[in-house]
């Protein structure tokens, strides 16, 4: 079932849209047999299975098999997650427009709906992949593989894939990548890192965007910095402001020090599809 | 509302399992979902009746174990009740620890007919 509409195909409420500058516009206890007699006259044979599978594992296992993708190719890849509105693809602009000489770059959109994103990243001159949920609240490993594979980015470039604006659901669903980048603005509140605390918990960086904004706000830098920690202690922080560009360098540089190597080992488990 | 498509997971494990062991459908499942696996029972019992109608799982009766939030302290060594992820030790106040148990979300057995 889709978790669009709850019609039977899995795929549908699912699009995968390759956006160029071109074309912009569009319980028992144990195993065995039980014999177990109902109310009338008939006994029904009933099988138990001792399953213990882990729910999430079909996703970690299409996460890791993106995982030998993206390295294969020498990909870096860096999940970017934030409520809706933090900045991301402000950042994603700015970073591709600034830096589209010195590093090659792909990316990977997720919405509900619209194209607009891929749109607005396409203009950069980026490859770009729109993938729109439906009403799915994030993306997962199978839609990012499906997605992978349209795009077909470039060796030994970063790959962004920018999640469904959302600080709950993502965290749960591994997509592959190599990085989880958390974003918050200074228009939010100082405790987001306290409510949404396994965002915070599974990211090694947390940018903290609209820096510029900071006097019209109550946002308290260190605050939020020590909620993060009690949180994570090993996330990095990179405060910045993509509108008026503070801050930039600081991502930039950590962009650049990612590694990028082809790595061949199991090249041979790859799929073409 | 990720519970939906954690229904929808063990929509796919229940199928593969009757698929696998030649049944019809599924009479029972026992699921077991940790305090700290990012759940909430509100949430999955409202997505399990929409994502389980006309599947294997829509006559099921479904028994869930709760995983109560265990953790062992870095600091103090000590062991814990953690009812919520990334509370601190209630002996020494550190947030560095291990959890030990309450992230599961499994499908532990299945009674197929």
């Amino acid at each position: 079932m889709c978790a669009t509409c709850g019609c039977d195909h899995s795929e549908n409420g699912i699009n995968i849209t390759r956006v160029s500058a071109e074309v912009f516009q569009p319980m028992a206890s144990r195993a065995g047999y039980l014999l177990q007699a109902n109310s009338h006259a008939h006994s029904v044979l009933q099988k138990v299975v001792q399953a213990e599978q882990d729910i999430l594992a079909r996703n970690n296992q299409l996460a890791q098999h993106n995982r030998i993708h993206f390295d294969a190719a020498g990909v870096f890849v860096i999940n970017l997650v934030s409520s809706p509105g933090s900045g991301k693809t402000a950042l994603l602009e700015r970073t591709l427009r600034d830096l589209q000489t010195a590093l090659p770059f792909a990316v990977i959109e997720g919405d509900l709906q619209t194209t607009n994103d891929a749109n607005r990243i396409a203009a950069t001159g980026a490859p770009v992949v729109q993938i729109n949920t439906g009403k799915g609240c994030h993306l997962d490993a199978d839609m990012v593989h499906r997605a992978w594979h349209e795009l077909n980015p470039p060796e030994r470039s970063i790959l962004f894939i920018e999640n469904v604006g959302n600080l709950v659901c993502p965290a749960m669903f591994d997509l592959g990548e190599h990085a989880r980048v958390a974003i918050i603005s200074v228009t939010e509140g100082t405790d987001k890192p306290l409510k949404y605390p396994d965002m915070f918990a599974s990211s090694q960086l947390c940018i903290i965007n609209k820096i510029d904004l900071l006097t019209y706000t109550d946002f308290d830098v260190q605050r939020a910095r020590a909620y993060c920690r009690q949180i994570n202690p090993m996330i990095e922080f990179i405060e910045l402001s993509v509108t008026k560009g503070f801050g930039m360098d600081e991502w930039y540089a950590w962009l650049k020090k990612q590694p990028r190597h082809s790595v061949t080992r199991d090249k041979l488990s790859l799929c073409t599809n | 509302m990720h519970e939906l498509s954690i229904v929808m997971s063990i929509v796919d494990i229940a199928e593969a399992q009757v698929k696998k062991n030649h049944a019809r459908q599924v009479d029972a499942i026992e699921l077991e979902i940790g305090e700290l696996a990012g759940v909430e029972p509100d949430a999955f019992d409202f997505a399990w009746p929409s994502a389980v109608k006309g599947t294997v799982l829509d006559h099921a009766q479904k028994e869930i174990r709760h995983v109560p939030g265990r953790a062992l302290c870095h600091e103090c060594d000590g062991e814990f009740v953690l009812h919520e992820a990334f509370d601190s030790c209630p002996a020494c106040g550190s947030f560095v620890y291990n959890i030990l148990q309450g992230k599961e979300l499994r499908v532990k057995s299945l009674v197929l007919s």
